[in-house]
């Protein structure tokens, strides 16, 4: 038996079983969720393909400078089942939404408004102005200014490992044949082509030069990976295509 | 062996730092305990009502706690308490969304000269319209609508580029426009372009260069070819969105905004040598056919009064 003294004086033995306490307490609320049936909603199209897709690359490389640039930090990405909410800013965010997501980016604070349905809100030219001067647009705002994203050439030199790394923790990238021929099934075809690691340089650069925020088409700016990953934020679900009753069921 | 402190007489915990010091063991007060006890009894009860412990794949999902809602296609269903139905019957039998719907519903069915005259629905339109106008359209039209010149068009004049009827409006909002104009500095010289800039100036008695507008004039209705998207008459189309140039009213060019006659010039000039692409986004998948007649009829009565 541990006595009360022994634990008290002992700083290294207090650690330890602090730690124990803590981590039972996390363990129980984290991991069944890993296991119970539908925690991640199943949400398929019309034709049976998954709704949600991993990112692009340019996507991905995006999503990298949001959490660079601590977006996060006034923008949560997590629209709760409440009617204001629901007014605001669209469907409630499912699970499914952010399955690829490592880590997600839900958030916890909101200087700012959710960003989880952004998608398509604005147009890229909207998004260049906000971003390199938010009053530009929106003269009462208190967001600051992210001039150099327009200056800044995205560095996407190491796209290929970004994606191997996601695709260790599970994120279905395809290196292999029998992986790309997986995700065709899974996503179809035109989806599958951009989730190939061996074609990420030639995908993210075509997907940048089609967004060419800054003007000039031989220039990839962090801004253009940026807002092509704010475009296709919670856009992926039709929900026009479901009834309510689905999502209720996974609850 | 609860050892006592020789002062007080209070029992001590029996733990000694620092070769004396002590720590009291006072028992909690009564109410603490009973407090403490209470929570813990709570927390069982709680467990029991809502959903809570997992069990294999599933959990535990409250006992006498359920939920029922209507699907879309008119089923009844019963559910074990989740905030999703939660909201769902809210949004189908609370007492707000009830009220809101009903107007809407009441709104769906008017004709828009019905909206303008009935003072309820036109109190609703004002209301309802600002927050949905606020949340998607103020970002780039501002507040009220009064745009931003270059950018965003005023919805606030009476000046239109795709048609002020309401349903171009609406068709404004539902399909989204794209309001472009080809660049001509590889077409036209720098001369021809400040000819017809003055011309197009002059149209609205901002351009005092009269043989530079007149040379204008004849680029305007021949080699510069304007007259296909502006008309002859320069008054423009709403089925291209090509601005109406002889009415005063800019939206591209900021000309009223610039004082000096020199920098106006400039501003119409570089509109006509590197064009213009402007978008508005689609809103026909984010905003029901509803919300779009209250936005088409909230935006209608800014040039209303
Ligand atoms: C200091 C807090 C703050 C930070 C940091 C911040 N924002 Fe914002 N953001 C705001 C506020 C406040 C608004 C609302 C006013 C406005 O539209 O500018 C806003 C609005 C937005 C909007 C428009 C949302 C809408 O629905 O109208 C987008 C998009 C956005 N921010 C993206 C970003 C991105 C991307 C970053 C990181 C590069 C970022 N923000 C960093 C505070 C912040
Ligand atoms: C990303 C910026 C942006 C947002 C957000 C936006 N608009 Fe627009 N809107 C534009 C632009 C740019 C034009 C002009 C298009 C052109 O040049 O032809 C326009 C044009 C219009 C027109 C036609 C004006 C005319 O003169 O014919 C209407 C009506 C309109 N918008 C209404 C709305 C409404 C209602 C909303 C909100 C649901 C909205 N807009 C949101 C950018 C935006
Ligand atoms: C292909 C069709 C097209 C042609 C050709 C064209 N325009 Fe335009 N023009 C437009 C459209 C559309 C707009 C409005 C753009 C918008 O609002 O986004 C416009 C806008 C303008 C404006 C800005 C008006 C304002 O209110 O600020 C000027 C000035 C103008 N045009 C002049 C010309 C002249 C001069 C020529 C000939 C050299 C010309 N345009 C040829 C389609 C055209």
């Amino acid at each position: 038996m541990f006595k009360h003294e022994s634990i008290e004086t002992n700083t290294g033995l207090l650690i330890v079983l602090t730690l124990v306490a803590i981590g039972i307490g996390g363990l129980v609320e984290i991991v069944p969720l890993f296991y119970i049936d539908g925690t991640v909603e199943e949400v398929k199209t019309a034709d049976g393909k998954d709704a949600v897709r991993p990112y692009t690359p340019l996507e991905l490389r995006g999503r990298d400078i949001y959490i660079k640039e601590g977006c996060y930090n006034c923008h949560s990405q997590m629209i709760r089942p409440f009617r204001d909410e629901a007014l605001r800013y669209g469907h409630y965010s499912l699970a499914a939404e952010s399955q690829y997501d490592h880590p997600f980016q839900w958030g916890s604070k909101r200087t700012g408004p959710d960003l989880a349905r952004v998608g398509g809100k604005y147009s890229n030219g909207w998004h260049v102005k906000h971003l390199v001067k938010p009053t530009a647009v929106v003269p009462t705002s208190i967001m600051p200014n992210y001039p150099w994203l327009l200056e800044n050439k995205l560095s996407f030199g190491d796209i290929k490992e970004r994606m191997l790394a996601l695709k260790q923790v599970g994120v279905p990238y395809s290196f292999t044949q029998i992986e790309f021929d997986a995700n065709v099934e899974k996503f179809g075809e035109k989806v599958a082509k951009t989730l190939d690691i061996n074609k990420a340089d030639e995908n993210l650069m075509a997907q940048a030069k089609k967004m060419n925020t800054d003007g000039d088409a031989a220039r990839i700016t962090e801004m253009e990976a940026l807002v092509a990953y704010l475009q296709v934020l919670g856009t992926m679900i039709d929900f026009k295509q479901h009834d309510e009753h689905e999502f209720i069921q996974f609850r | 062996m609860a050892e006592r402190d020789p002062i007080t007489g209070v029992e001590t915990t029996g733990h000694v730092w620092d070769d004396t010091l002590q720590e009291f063991n006072n028992p909690l007060p009564r109410w603490w305990l009973w407090a403490f006890y209470g929570t813990v009894l709570f927390a069982i009860v709680y467990w029991t009502i809502y959903p809570s412990w997992p069990i294999g794949k599933s959990y535990l999902k409250g006992v006498g706690n359920t939920i029922t809602y209507t699907t879309d296609a008119g089923k009844e269903v019963t559910t074990h308490w989740n905030t999703r139905a939660l909201l769902r019957v809210e949004m189908e039998s609370g007492e707000a969304a009830m009220a809101q719907k009903a107007q809407l519903k009441k709104v769906a069915a008017a004709s828009y000269a019905d909206i303008a005259k009935d003072a309820e629905m036109q109190a609703f339109v004002q209301s309802f319209g600002k927050g949905i106008f606020g949340d998607y359209c103020a970002g780039c039209h501002q507040t009220g609508g009064v745009g931003v010149i270059g950018d965003y068009p005023n919805l606030s004049d009476d000046a239109w580029l795709w048609g002020g009827d309401a349903v171009d409006i609406e068709n404004s909002i539902k399909n989204g426009r794209m309001g472009t104009m080809p660049a001509h500095k590889g077409t036209l010289s720098d001369v021809e372009i400040t000819d017809i800039a003055n011309y197009v100036l002059s149209l609205s008695g901002e351009s005092k260069a009269v043989d530079s507008a007149s040379k204008g004039k004849a680029l305007f209705e021949g080699k510069g070819a304007c007259f296909a998207c502006h008309t002859k008459e320069a008054t423009g189309m709403k089925a291209l969105g090509s601005a109406n140039l002889a009415d005063q009213i800019w939206t591209v060019a900021d000309v009223k905004g610039l004082a000096s006659a020199e920098a106006k010039l400039e501003a119409v000039k570089s509109v006509i040598a590197d064009g213009i692409k402007r978008e508005m986004p689609a809103w026909k998948t984010r905003l029901d056919d509803t919300q779009i007649k209250v936005l088409t009829a909230y935006i209608s009565s800014f040039t209303a009064k």
